[in-house]
């Protein structure tokens, strides 16, 4: 509960610097528009001028338009106009918030499905060759960026198999409905975003894993319980693998932060209808209450993912658990 | 017999009376990887400190009758002569497909240029300072494109020093002022503790919980396009040092937390040392080498969100290059396809980073003294 109650103070934080944001860029967008409607010919009177800037509250001082701008938010979950969709920023963002979510938790449970089993491979037969395979292998993860593993897999998947995995949806289904058809195709295209976003996390990962289950299986419980004749499966998925998850689960707090970042340059690279694209494209034009909102949404889900597995942490550890209560 | 047992403990004496950098440089000695990664990064260092020599062309020379020529190899071995000490590489001819229009180029074998060392070429200014035309190596006869030409016929080789010079300097200056930072607001906060501390903690969590790399696109794109290139050049590693820091800092408090209630600390407070000499002169020596591990590890990180920003078109600005700038190329996934030495900075990227990475990991076994 108390976790719950310091989450405020963090999101009012998180949308102070999302508004900072908003108002960085020393232009706005609504002198581009009018520069462009002039160029193009249109005549823009002042009456006219006057209208588009108090419809965007360009004309009250900045903390009324943050007050105003949050207020909005909370009361009718509404985050502002976006200049260059000239629509709520709500509806250009619903989706692709979404489909971000969805390809960020594939990422997730990808990165621990991975990582698990090779880090206890790794732990258990130390200095084997597959180990310094899984090592060597998780170096070259660690050090290739995101954009650049997409890169090179859409170039060899392009010129050896001929396909492109660029989007996430087949152009039949880009603009239908959502159907179980449009999930399955999905489905089919998800595996290249989620590898490529996956592959950092699951590296480091392996090695916490490794580190962890090579400290636990060290330890003097292990060894009774081997003198006690518990057999070697048992024994090391019982207690030592317990152990070591746990830690694990407490790398949420940066392995959330680092998907949502890797989705938004992987999505450019590759681009995935989810939110990256947008944001670039909202930077790039000023379209700043579009891109603020998008920091201000990313940035609160990362801090309710955090939260949350730092709850779960408490409920899987025992000592965790008891601790609290006792305090 | 006796020689060699004399031999032997001389050689534990030394051991015992080792200071304490040598007892470090001697388990580092032992990390068979980072003992590698040094030297590979003092020869990229070297190449980007005399990279106007090192490249045959600036970056910006354009050779508009080689538009994306592929990378040239170079040959010891002649058809007709046989084995030659001066190495040459062939010329290329060019060629259109009469269908699709594309420029397509074949070895041509009847043209030799022989490679020069030491050679007069552009003219360049090194480190806008001294003018020189002294190259490396050119080829007489022809342009020689080590790693190929891109689009509009710039060489590719020459285009990466310099992108280099860029983007691993950039990793230094980001992690000087990471380290300012990072020792200044950690330090506050391990030192003083209290209110102060709380709320700068508060901030490290709530700027570590943030997604970066959004955080960073929004930030880059508040600088104006019109600035010059070294103006945007510090802004982008004062923006990336706005995360980095975060990280030193709580190394360097929770060091200081702990250094703090040693009991050689209350010695030097009973005998009257001053705060200043105390954190000076007793407390910093103790984390130093942890200080200096983490900021080893935090460099990649810095080149690769350089390199990030600018390939999203966001940091460096062309004319100017780096590695995100040269790798913008690569976007298309058709160019890749026909032109794929537009890659190349992608190997020049992972080398640097993995380098770092071993470089940091052996330190932090060498500076670890329980193992």
């Amino acid at each position: 509960m108390r976790r719950v109650i310091q989450l405020i103070p963090l999101l009012l934080a998180l949308s102070i610097i999302s508004f900072v944001i908003i108002e960085l860029p020393p232009g706005d967008y609504l002198t581009m528009r009018i520069l462009e409607l002039r160029q193009a010919g249109t005549e823009v009177g002042e009456a006219e001028i006057a209208r588009l800037t108090a419809q965007y509250g360009l004309d009250k001082s900045i903390h009324t338009r943050y007050f105003m701008w949050i207020w909005n938010i909370i009361r009718y979950g509404n985050f502002g106009r976006s200049f260059q969709w000239d629509m709520p920023v709500s509806e250009v963002i619903g989706e692709r918030i979404a489909l971000t979510m969805v390809i960020s938790i594939c990422t997730l449970f990808f990165t621990w499905m991975m990582a698990i089993p090779i880090g206890i491979y790794s732990a258990t037969h130390q200095y084997s060759s597959f180990d310094y395979v899984f090592t060597f292998l998780g170096f070259i993860g660690l050090a290739t960026p995101n954009f650049l593993l997409a890169l090179v897999l859409m170039w060899l998947s392009f010129t050896y198999l001929g396909i492109s995995v660029t989007g996430l949806f087949s152009p039949e289904y880009v603009d239908a409905v959502w159907s179980w058809a449009k999930l399955w195709n999905m489905g089919q295209r998800l595996w290249v975003p989620v590898i490529v976003i996956g592959t950092a996390g699951t590296a480091g990962l392996i090695r916490v894993m490794r580190g962890c289950l090579l400290d636990e299986l060290h330890k003097q419980y292990v060894i009774t319980a081997r003198a006690k004749g518990v057999s070697e499966k048992k024994l090391l998925f019982k207690y030592p693998v317990r152990m070591a998850i746990n830690p694990l689960i407490s790398t949420i707090g940066w392995l959330l932060p680092a998907i949502i970042s890797g989705e938004a340059i992987t999505a450019i690279v590759l681009n995935l209808p989810t939110t990256g694209p947008v944001l670039l494209r909202a930077l790039m034009y000023q379209d700043m209450y579009l891109a603020g909102s998008f920091v201000l949404i990313l940035s609160t889900l990362t801090v309710t993912g955090t939260l949350v597995s730092d709850i779960s942490l408490a409920w899987l550890d025992p000592r965790i658990r008891y601790k609290g209560i006792s305090e | 017999m006796k020689l060699i047992n004399d031999r032997e403990k001389e050689k534990r004496e030394r051991y015992y009376l080792a200071s304490q950098w040598e007892l470090m440089w001697r388990k580092f000695r032992k990390h068979k990887l980072a003992i590698t990664a040094g030297p590979v990064l003092g020869f990229l260092y070297f190449l980007v400190i005399f990279c106007e020599f090192i490249s045959p062309y600036s970056s910006l020379t354009r050779y508009p009758k080689y538009l994306n020529a592929p990378p040239q190899r170079i040959h010891f071995f002649d058809e007709d002569k046989g084995f030659q000490l001066r190495p040459f590489v062939y010329g290329l001819k060019r060629k259109i497909d009469p269908e699709t229009f594309r420029r397509t180029f074949t070895v041509d074998k009847s043209k030799r240029y022989p490679i020069y060392f030491f050679v007069r070429g552009e003219i360049y200014k090194l480190w806008n300072l001294f003018e020189s035309d002294l190259h490396l190596f050119d080829t007489e006869g022809g342009p020689i494109f080590l790693f190929g030409a891109e689009k509009l016929g710039r060489d590719l080789f020459s285009r990466i020093i310099y992108a280099s010079r860029v983007s691993l300097s950039i990793g230094l200056v980001g992690v000087s002022l990471t380290f300012v930072f990072g020792l200044i607001l950690g330090g506050i906060a391990g030192y003083f503790g209290g209110v102060i501390d709380t709320i700068i903690m508060r901030v490290v969590d709530l700027l570590i919980s943030i997604p970066t790399i959004p955080l960073w696109m929004a930030l880059a794109a508040a600088l104006p396009r019109d600035w010059p290139v070294i103006k945007t050049y510090f802004a982008i590693t004062i923006i990336l040092s706005i995360i980095g820091w975060t990280g030193l800092a709580r190394v360097v408090r929770g060091k200081l937390l702990t250094l703090r209630e040693e009991d050689f600390t209350m010695a030097a407070k009973i005998t009257g040392a001053s705060e200043g000499r105390i954190i000076t002169r007793h407390l910093l020596p103790s984390f130093l080498s942890y200080l200096i591990v983490s900021l080893t590890l935090s460099i990649p990180y810095m080149i690769l969100g350089e390199t990030t920003l600018s390939f999203l078109g966001l940091g460096i600005q062309p004319p100017a290059v780096s590695w995100g700038t040269l790798l913008q190329d690569a976007q298309n996934v058709r160019a890749v396809a026909h032109y794929p030495w537009l890659l190349i900075p992608c190997i020049f990227v992972i080398t640097t980073v993995l380098a770092f990475n071993f470089l940091g990991d052996g330190l932090r076994d060498a500076a670890d003294p329980y193992k």
